[in-house]
């Protein structure tokens, strides 16, 4: 396995396998432009499928559905027209989510879409959560791709369900399927008015044969009910009542609780271990060993050891008793302060090109006015609000899961790796995840859960304390980034020169990676859509003495802070307002093929599709900038203290162009009251839901740019819990976020990761703005204190 | 052995008088709406009412419960539709809904003192309360959407 297949970007997602069967007629249907009707969510009835626990959520709240109160009756063998539907005889639809729900809305979305095609009847659909399995193509819920590799399929599991149910339809009343068609729930045939539920079609679907993809007709914009409106989430009445189930939330008869306490460097080992005190603990069981992994230890658990106990309170005061010598290993001496030399020295020689047009080296000594600034940003952790957990049970050779994972699949072949058993028996059942941000595509929390539960023959929840969750996570990596520009006389950007260090996801897989990939460099870096004559783009080596991982919008967001806050400082020497200034470095309008333009790509796809799916086209660019410069009132002057800061960002296939506006307080504390948002995603099934990832993006950005920081000192992460390692509060959280998205039919991009890249440069320029202070290292931290006398003394 | 009222049912409690309320909830009652976050009242997702006032179940050891009342989501109105979850709905409020219960147990706190809040008291009470999602601004909004229903 290449290193290259866990980059989220450059992993195709697998269709789900095609259908064979002969073509049947598929009937036109009517344009349905009703009004969106039936949004009846307190009646949708929600099934978060969990194993032996299945948990039935009405408006009364949750029940648990176990032995002595089965299922409610379905079909002994339910019609499956499709991987992701099925339709009892008695009419209700059952949609199967297979992508993990971490607040994106995916659990609302992918089953609305769906719907909409069929024409169902909202309120008679259930949504129930997929274990993991590679028949529904991939569930790794990363780099932003539900809907922008599944929009297509989705809408045709709908179209090709109410394809066959025309055709039952038709069939049963002997008349032409052209003069059927479905609404709501049921199929009407046109001539004379009759209907027929859905329901009642079951039977005679069944023997219908499947019609190829390519002949199920997709409905046209003005047919789609629900696509492109809001719909309110599914997820709602439990999310507010706490009947929601997460990880941690999962019980099993006879389960026991373990708490870990791991090697608290990348590659350490238990030398010894005293644990007479953690045996006293009332409620404590067992101690386990968990063999230590050899780095890089990829998805695996780091080893350590485990108290096993009756509840969690014991499992957490048991670990804190253990008495534990380690050996750090080869990354003991790993610190913080000396890798930033480190990088920054790496990033002062040239690197591995990963994107050359013309010749900027020799632009760069022609120049009349060069610009150069450093940027420096630290290991990040994702500080999701639930820590880690996972149950796992191993019953008869077969292991069972439940976790708050992003890829349930990933998980599957991972525990069956790690324990040598055969992944068809093993069974990963998927919770609602309690924030993830890439932390939860790692299932080296599940594979501890799977070993424990075999080794102690009970089953057993797993569960990380906030200070295990921040201090052996997959770190978002630290990075050096330097560049270097010309200016002509006209203030026109000639020669771009951006080199950056960080280590790479790959050396979390892979031994001897030095350094960024020229791939990792098209998440944003050498994939700008720049009118400049000479560019190169390169990547410094940097080797890996920690953990890294995805982190929501991964390397994008230190080459979207770096770039957007180097083009800010290009404006300010050249003496033009920002917004101008970006709208000219944009240029004129053009589609441009990366794979033709210089770029060293990751192969036949970037960010898992097609290259030439998704030119490089400057007029969204040019068009999200233009927005927030208007709705945003750009011009109007801001008293001192306060100011704007404009980016724009194109990541994972979307442009996102952000005004934020500041206010400093004397004390140095940054308030963000307002920002603007344009996203240009191409077709954006839910826009509610859009709107609120890049209101969450932004939000996530504060915490990046002002706050957040995992230092390393002698190996071990510094930081432990929200207390030193800070994230933005209510208090300083904006009061306006105006999104504009932009109406379009194009390819969908992402939309959970691109708000975050431009978010971080337009504080760091607003800041700047407001103070005339240029913030180049991140966090912002303290770097304010007492502003207004330190930039008055110059 | 501590006797203590949560959500109107007594309860008796023998084990480790060391153990924060919130493993109780959890793991003695099943009651799973007040979640683990930080376990040391940083972030506010184990937020229930004790004697009416919130309180983070996750630093109050079950040796100071003797005779309190406690109320937690699962508890808060009977069939959920509590003004504040009603608008939490409307509003869309919640993204992965891991703090939501916290938040609205905070929420509905500072709505029983002080039923119509301005932004600067609705910042002071929610400020311990995190929510890495970033639903900030929809809290704020759904509070005060709340808050004027009620008024």
């Amino acid at each position: 396995m290449s290193a290259n297949e866990f980059l989220p970007w450059v992993r195709r997602a697998a269709a789900p396998s095609a259908r064979a069967g002969m073509p049947a007629p598929v009937a036109a249907t009517d344009a349905n432009t009703d009004s969106p009707h039936g949004l009846q969510r307190r009646t949708f009835i929600q099934l978060l499928g969990i194993g032996g626990l299945v948990i039935a959520f009405g408006p009364g709240g949750a029940r648990r559905l176990d032995a002595a109160e089965p299922m409610p009756a379905t079909a002994a063998n339910p019609w499956s027209p499709h991987v992701y539907v099925r339709v009892d005889d008695d009419g209700t639809v059952t949609i199967i989510c297979h992508r993990s729900e971490m607040g994106q809305g995916i659990r609302t979305t992918m089953p609305m879409i769906i719907a909409d095609e069929m024409e169902a009847d909202w309120a008679r659909c259930r949504v129930e959560q997929a274990v993991g399995d590679p028949r529904y193509g991939s569930q790794n819920t990363d780099g932003s791709t539900s809907i922008r590799d599944f929009l297509h399929k989705y809408r045709e599991a709908g179209a090709t369900t109410r394809a066959l149910l025309e055709a039952a339809a038709a069939s049963q009343w002997n008349v032409a399927v052209a003069e059927v068609f479905a609404r709501q729930h049921e199929v009407v045939h046109r001539p004379t008015a009759r209907t027929k539920p859905f329901g009642e079609l079951v039977a005679t679907a069944r023997t219908i044969a499947m019609p190829a993809a390519a002949s199920v007709r997709i409905k046209r914009p003005d047919e789609r009910r629900w696509q492109g409106k809001t719909m309110p989430s599914i997820d709602l009445v439990p999310m507010t009542t706490g009947t929601a189930v997460y990880g941690a939330d999962v019980t099993l008869p006879g389960m026991k609780v373990a708490a870990i306490a791991r090697p608290p460097v990348w590659g350490g080992k238990v030398v010894s271990v005293d644990d007479g005190e953690a045996r006293k603990v009332p409620g404590v069981e067992r101690i386990v060993r968990i063999p230590e992994t050899p780095i890089p230890g990829a998805f695996f658990p780091l080893g350590g050891v485990a108290v096993i106990a009756k509840n969690t309170w014991a499992a957490l005061r048991g670990r804190d008793a253990l008495k534990i010598t380690w050996d750090a290993g080869p990354n003991g001496t790993h610190g913080s302060k000396s890798y930033r030399s480190t990088l920054e020295a790496s990033v002062r020689a040239p690197g591995k090109p990963g994107r050359t047009n013309g010749d900027a080296a020799a632009a760069l000594a022609a120049a009349a006015r060069k610009v150069s600034a450093e940027y420096h940003v630290p290991y990040l952790s994702h500080a999701q609000m639930e820590p880690l957990a996972a149950v796992a049970r191993v019953q008869d050779g077969k292991v069972e899961a439940w976790a708050p994972t992003q890829s349930p699949n990933d998980a599957r072949n991972t525990i069956a790796e790690y324990l040598k058993v055969d992944a068809a028996n093993v069974t990963v059942h998927v919770t609602l995840l309690g924030g993830a941000f890439g932390r939860k595509s790692k299932p080296d929390f599940i594979c501890e859960a799977a070993f424990l539960a075999r080794e102690i023959g009970a089953p057993v929840r797993v569960q990380w304390s906030r200070e295990d969750d921040m201090r052996h996570s997959y770190y978002h990596a630290v990075a050096a980034h330097r560049l270097e520009a010309a200016l002509d006389a006209a203030g026109k950007v000639t020669a771009w020169l951006h080199r950056s260090a960080y280590p790479s996801i790959s050396a979390t897989f892979a031994p001897n990676v030095a350094g960024p990939t020229p791939d990792e460099l098209t998440n944003g870096a050498s994939d700008v859509p720049w009118d400049v004559p000479n560019m190169s783009v390169e990547a410094c080596p940097a080797v890996a003495h920690a953990r890294i991982g995805w982190y929501r919008s991964v390397n994008a967001i230190h080459h979207g802070f770096a770039i957007g806050s180097f083009v800010d400082e290009l404006a300010r020497a050249a003496g033009t307002d920002p917004a101008a200034f970006l709208l000219d470095l944009i240029g004129p309008d053009r589609k441009v093929d990366l794979s033709k333009a210089g770029l060293v790509g990751p192969g036949e796809t970037y960010y898992g599709a097609p290259w030439g799916d998704h030119p490089l086209d400057t007029a969204r660019a040019r068009r999200v900038v233009e927005s927030v410069k208007q709705r945003s009132g750009w011009s109007t002057p801001l008293p001192r203290g306060r100011g704007r800061g404009i980016a724009v960002h194109r990541s994972f296939l979307s442009y996102v162009a952000m005004v934020v506006e500041v206010e400093v307080n004397p004390d140095g504390t940054v308030l963000v009251p307002r920002a603007t948002v344009a996203v240009d995603a191409g077709f954006v099934a839910n826009p509610d839901r859009a709107r609120s990832q890049m209101e969450g993006a932004l939000i996530m950005a504060m915490s990046n740019t002002l706050h957040s920081g995992i230092t390393f000192a002698e190996g071990r992460v510094e930081q432990s819990n929200y207390g030193d390692y800070r994230v933005a509060r209510m208090r300083a959280s904006p009061h306006v976020v105006d999104v504009h998205i932009i109406e379009s039919e194009a390819l969908p991009g992402g939309i959970g990761e691109p708000g975050v890249p431009p978010a971080g440069a337009a504080i760091a320029n607003a800041i700047f703005a407001a103070t005339g202070v240029r913030v180049r290292e991140l966090p912002v931290g303290r770097q304010l204190d007492g502003w207004e006398t330190k930039v008055a003394a110059g | 052995m501590i006797t203590l009222t949560v959500n109107g049912v007594r309860r008796t409690f023998d084990g480790d008088p060391t153990m924060p309320l919130l493993w109780y909830l959890r793991d003695d009652l099943a009651l799973t709406g007040a979640k683990y976050g930080c376990g040391v009242a940083q972030c506010g997702s184990c937020t229930v009412h004790v004697g009416g006032q919130p309180t983070r179940a996750c630093q109050l050891p079950m040796a100071d419960l003797q005779d309190a009342t406690v109320t937690t989501i699962e508890g808060l109105h009977p069939t959920g539709e509590h003004p504040l979850q009603v608008a939490w709905r409307e509003i869309d409020v919640p993204q992965c809904g891991f703090c939501q219960p916290g938040q609205i147990m905070q929420a509905a706190g500072l709505l029983q003192n002080t039923p119509q809040p301005t932004d600067q008291q609705i910042d002071a009470a929610m400020n311990g309360n995190l929510c890495r999602c970033g639903t900030y601004p929809r809290i704020r909004a759904a509070i005060k959407a709340a808050a004027e229903r009620s008024s």
